[in-house]
């Protein structure tokens, strides 16, 4: 059977061709390939735990600035609840003052008054002393004619101032 | 459904123009075989260079055309019963004729090394860190595939070394098989279907079994490790292992060629019905048409499974022979 006798030429030129397309893969073909398919699967698998890690420290920092804002939260509080307490300290002392200092006011005040009051009795008094004289001297005047009487009068004048 | 009567008794009357006779087996065998000239349709064929070697006459290379239809070019002609080139006496010069399967080879080394050199081109431009696309993803997956869960799985940790073979050889006979399913001219040579290619294929496994194996392969096949009367005085167990060694080749040989020729005898067998049942009357004819175009198809679409398969098991049984030379 022909179907069955390999054939000498087509197993020669079927040998030739195979060893060179063989040679061509080998050489220049399946190595390029074959590497980068085994650096890309290394890189992927480097990629994947780089992310892994980038992941994790994302994680401790989100954490960190939690802490850190809580921090804040917390100093804010602390610093506003200071500065209430100083606002009403400063209130407190302002309105301390002023009492002192209308209460030192009025009492200056109370003094003068006092003063102005003794002084226009001083003058009232001068006053009506200096009338009295003149209304002594004019009665005196008048009434000089008798001196018993006139005595008397005297008298009885130095006796109640 | 009187119209279609009408056209049914029509067909009866038409007659067939008296033609030769369809020979099937004709056809089919001629498909199977090589040729020295590629036929592409009706009387069109290309004729390809034949370069034979006579101890006397020397070396000689012409076309084809020059041997068509019996004619005899210095001394040489095709024999009727072998459809070989013999000299005068009727004995075969060496031949190296550049046949319509060697022509087939041509393509199909052509087709591999383009796909693969592009693929690789492709990583030399773009580096390792781009995932490619499309049709180099594809090739991608196929290798990748090849490489670990066939080459590696079977050969084991020394499988760096054999993959390159392997996956050209891969490569190799699935190319050889789907170009031998395209029916129109630059394919249909049946090539992995033709004895000879299915034999180098499995020589080169052959050295790549033995030539690369470990001494304890050597000493596992002509000193096992099996009872004492088993190998001395009489070599038993030596000799089936001895025996063993070729029939694996041959066992990869008869598989790849007999299951492709197989399919292409199939298709060829279907496509006949067409021209037999026509012989017989249109009436008969048309509808057989029908059916035969429809197993055609299918038989195609099984054909391009067997194709992959046979590449496959072919791979992979290579890989398995390497893989058990190594174990120990």
């Amino acid at each position: 059977m022909n179907l069955l006798t390999p054939d000498i030429g087509l197993v020669f030129w079927m040998l030739l061709c195979f060893v060179i397309v063989f040679t061509i893969l080998a050489k220049f073909g399946l190595p390029v390939i074959l590497s980068s398919i085994s650096k890309r699967k290394q890189f992927i698998e480097q990629s994947l735990v780089a992310a892994e890690q980038a992941n994790e420290k994302l994680a401790g920092i989100e954490e960190e600035g939690k802490r850190i804002l809580a921090d804040a939260h917390s100093q804010q509080q602390d610093i506003i609840a200071g500065a209430m307490a100083e606002r009403q300290q400063i209130v407190n002392t302002a309105e301390a003052q002023a009492a002192e200092s209308a209460h030192r006011i009025a009492e200056e005040s109370a003094r003068n008054i006092q003063v102005a009051k003794e002084n226009a009795l001083r003058e009232v008094k001068n006053e009506v002393a200096s009338l009295a004289l003149d209304i002594a001297e004019k009665v005196l005047r008048e009434k000089m004619t008798d001196d018993k009487a006139q005595q008397e009068a005297i008298a009885k004048m130095l006796d109640n101032i | 459904m009187k119209r279609y009567l009408y056209i049914i008794v029509a067909l009866l009357t038409l007659s067939v123009p008296a033609c030769a006779k369809v020979d099937v087996k004709e056809i089919i065998f001629d498909h199977l075989q090589d040729s020295y000239e590629w036929h592409i349709a009706g009387d069109v064929a290309l004729p390809l260079p034949c370069i034979v070697y006579d101890g006397e006459k020397g070396l000689d290379v012409f076309l084809s055309d020059k041997l068509e239809g019996g004619e005899v070019y210095n001394g040489y002609h095709i024999d009727e019963e072998s459809g070989k080139i013999v000299n005068e006496a009727g004995v075969r010069p060496v031949d190296l004729s550049i046949t319509k399967n060697v022509m087939e080879i041509f393509i199909v080394c052509f087709i591999v090394c383009f796909v693969i050199l592009y693929v690789a081109n492709w990583y030399k431009k773009n580096g390792y860190k781009k995932a490619p696309g499309g049709f180099v993803a594809m090739m991608e997956v196929l290798i990748n595939f090849l490489d670990k869960d066939v080459v590696e799985a079977s050969v084991g940790h020394e499988y760096k070394r054999f993959s390159p073979y392997l996956i050209t050889v891969f490569l190799f006979i699935l190319t050889c098989n789907l170009v031998g399913l395209v029916p129109i001219f630059p394919g249909g040579a049946n090539l992995t279907g033709n004895i000879a290619v299915a034999l180098t294929l499995a020589v080169t496994a052959w050295v790549a079994t033995n030539f690369f194996a470990p001494r304890s392969y050597f000493k596992e096949i002509f000193w096992p490790e099996v009872p004492m009367f088993l190998k001395a005085p009489v070599p038993l167990m030596p000799t089936i292992e001895f025996i063993g060694v070729f029939t694996k080749p041959f066992s990869l040989t008869v598989r790849l060629f007999a299951n492709i020729m197989a399919g292409h005898i199939i298709i060829l067998s279907l496509t006949s019905i067409i021209f037999i049942t026509w012989e017989v009357g249109p009436a008969i004819g048309a509808p057989m048409t029908l059916v035969s175009v429809a197993f055609c198809i299918f038989m195609n679409c099984l054909e391009l499974l067997v194709a992959f398969l046979q590449a496959y098991v072919f791979t992979i049984l290579t890989a398995n022979y390497i893989g058990l030379a190594h174990a120990h």
